[in-house]
This record gives C-alpha cells, structure tokens and sequence, in this order.
C-alpha cells in the first residue's frame, strides 16, 4: 500500500540493476518455455498426430488423382516427418519435430522473458505496485496482448488447415492482431493511469472498457480468415485449439509467476542480509 | 560500462537504454527465428523451420 513506508512485512517495488532483472527474466522464461512445452508434449503432440494423419490421407487421395501409380511427393507415412515442401523426403521426423517443440518454446521463453525484463525495468518507475504483483500484471497483460487478442481473432490452426498460398496474408494479419493486442492493453493501461484519483474499481471498469474497445475495433476492422475445410472434424479442430490455449496460458502464467517468485527470494535474503547487519 | 556519476533511480545512462534496445532486438530476432524464418537468416534451409514445426502450431503463429 503506498500510505504505509516499506516494512519488512510488505514487499518492495521491484529492485534490481537491469543486468538482474534480465537474468531473473531470462530464467523465468526458460522455465516457463520448458514447461509450456511439456504440456505441448501431452496434450497437443497427439492432435498434430491426428491432423497430419488426416493431412497426409487428403494428400493421398490428391496425388492418386494426379499421377496414378506413382508415390506422393513431400507427404511421407509411417514415423516419418512431416514436411511442407515438396521435397521426396523430410528433413525432421515426427520425432524430431515432438523434440523440436522443446527447442521452439524454450527460445520463445527465453526471448519473451528478456522483453519481459525490460518492460519491467522501464515500468517500475510508473507504478507503486510491489515487484511481484508487477511481475504478475505484466504476465497477464503479455498472454493478454500476444496471445487473447490474437488466438480470438485468428485462432490456431493444426496442420491441414490453411492453404498454403495464403500463408504470407495469413502471418502479416496474425502479426497485425498482435500489435492490435498491444495497443489494446496499452490503452487499457493510459486510461486507467489517466484516472489517478478516482475509484479503484472505476479506474478498473475504465480501463478493461478501453481495452474491450480498441479489441472490438481492430476486431471489425481486420479481414476475417476461414480456411477449415468442411471435411476436418470439428473436435479435433477444437482440442487442437484448446490444447494451443493451454500451452500459452503455461507459458506465461510461468513467466509472470516465476519472474515474481525470484523476486520474492531475492527481497528476502537482502531483508536478511540487510536485517543482519543492522542487528549486529 | 564505464559509466562516472552513480546510476539514478529515475533516469537511464544512454548505456543503460542501449543494452535494453540491444536485448529486445536480440529477443524479437529468436522470436522470428522460430515463428517466421524459413532459412533466410538462419541459413539452415528449412531444416530449423521443420524442428520447430509443432511449437510454431501450438504458439498459433500461421504455418502453411
């Protein structure tokens, strides 16, 4: 609470040099990366199974109607990778990629826990907010941004499910929704700084409307994507997405409450340290 | 850093600003990297953009 001095009882601002919390973040990130992909590995390896099983069926079929007899080029069976290209064989197999999953999210952890650090050194001076609930404002507000605003928009697709001659449209909309995701939450953030002085919950009400509003615009604005063909199970399509959700929803709940947590041990043993020294 | 005068709590030594600026640019190319390359940078072909295939799908970035 700003009205009460520190006490070792409440927790601090966030402290730290630059150098800190950026390691702080890069380790929040790595964990969450790794753990986000550990929940991929059993809850989402198995609908991008399914998907490239039923990708591979199609391409079966298609092939068989354009060159009779012979076998289709870039869609391997058995264990074998998946593979966009038409090369003969693919470059990682199924297993490979399952492993590969780790590598995706660990990079992506690590590099958002680095973007999380910096937000976090610049936007400690703008608040009176203790360094973990900061830690896990920022967690909330990042899934919020770069992953809600997105997912709601242009959900994610399994594999079989988007043509691929759309592929540069489709990743400069995606990229489009996430910027929309940004500067929704950033309006949410300037009007509820905007409203210094009023009600909690006002301030509140204010800044989620100002963030359902930029959302809502951008939403109406931006081309609508819808290349499911009618042939693809809708349940699968629905477990994959959910499976997507609870991926990201990972990863960033444990950016924000690992970045938090660190910042928790390291106020403690400077409290102690520091406690020490006055008592001595 | 040879920076002279103490650091502020309050204001950034232009070091400071450009370590982040670095940071940031460094964390937003291994995020192309994993969403988006498809060899140009990383000079591998395809071959990274095939490994992390299923973290690309279950991020949501649009693939093929």
């Amino acid at each position: 609470m700003p009205l009460n001095p520190p006490t070792p009882s409440t927790p601090a601002p966030l402290a730290g040099t630059l150098k800190t919390l950026l390691l702080r973040g890069l380790l929040a990130g790595l964990i969450a990366g790794l753990l986000a992909a550990t929940v991929g590995y059993f809850v989402g390896e198995p609908k991008v199974d399914a998907a490239i099983a039923i990708e591979e069926a199609n391409a079966a079929t298609e092939g068989s109607h354009h060159a009779p007899g012979e076998p289709t080029a870039g869609h391997s069976h058995g264990d074998e990778g998946h593979s966009h290209g038409d090369e003969e064989e693919a470059l990682v197999s199924r297993t490979g990629q399952k492993f590969g999953q780790f590598l995706a999210l660990g990079l992506s952890g690590l590099a958002f826990g680095a973007i999380f650090a910096s937000v976090a050194h610049f936007a400690r001076r703008h608040t009176a907010l203790s360094g973990p609930k900061l830690a896990i404002g920022l967690g909330v507000a990042g899934w919020a941004a770069i992953v809600a605003v997105p997912f709601f928009k242009y959900p994610a697709n399994p594999p079989a499910v988007g043509d691929p001659e759309t592929i540069n449209d489709r990743t400069l909309l995606w990229v489009a929704s996430v910027l929309l995701g940004l500067a929704a939450v950033g309006a949410g953030v300037y009007v509820y700084k905007l409203l210094r002085g009023q009600l909690d919950t006002v301030r509140l009400i204010a800044g989620v409307a100002a963030f359902a509003l930029i959302t809502t615009l951008g939403y109406v604005l931006l081309p609508g994507v819808d290349e499911v063909s009618a042939d693809f199970p809708p349940s699968l399509l629905w477990q994959f997405r959910v499976a997507s959700l609870a991926v990201s929803a990972t990863l960033w709940a444990a950016l924000g409450l690992g970045f938090a947590a660190l910042t928790e041990f390291a106020g403690r043993s400077t409290r102690v340290r520091s406690e020490v020294a006055t008592a001595g | 850093m040879a920076i002279a005068h103490s650091p502020s709590r309050t204001t950034d030594s232009l070091a400071t600003v450009l370590v982040t600026v670095g940071v940031v640019l460094l964390a937003l190319l291994t995020l192309y990297l994993v969403g988006f390359d498809q060899g140009a940078i990383s000079r591998s072909g395809m071959f990274m953009h095939e490994l992390m295939h299923d973290g690309r799908h279950l991020l949501g970035v649009p693939c093929h």
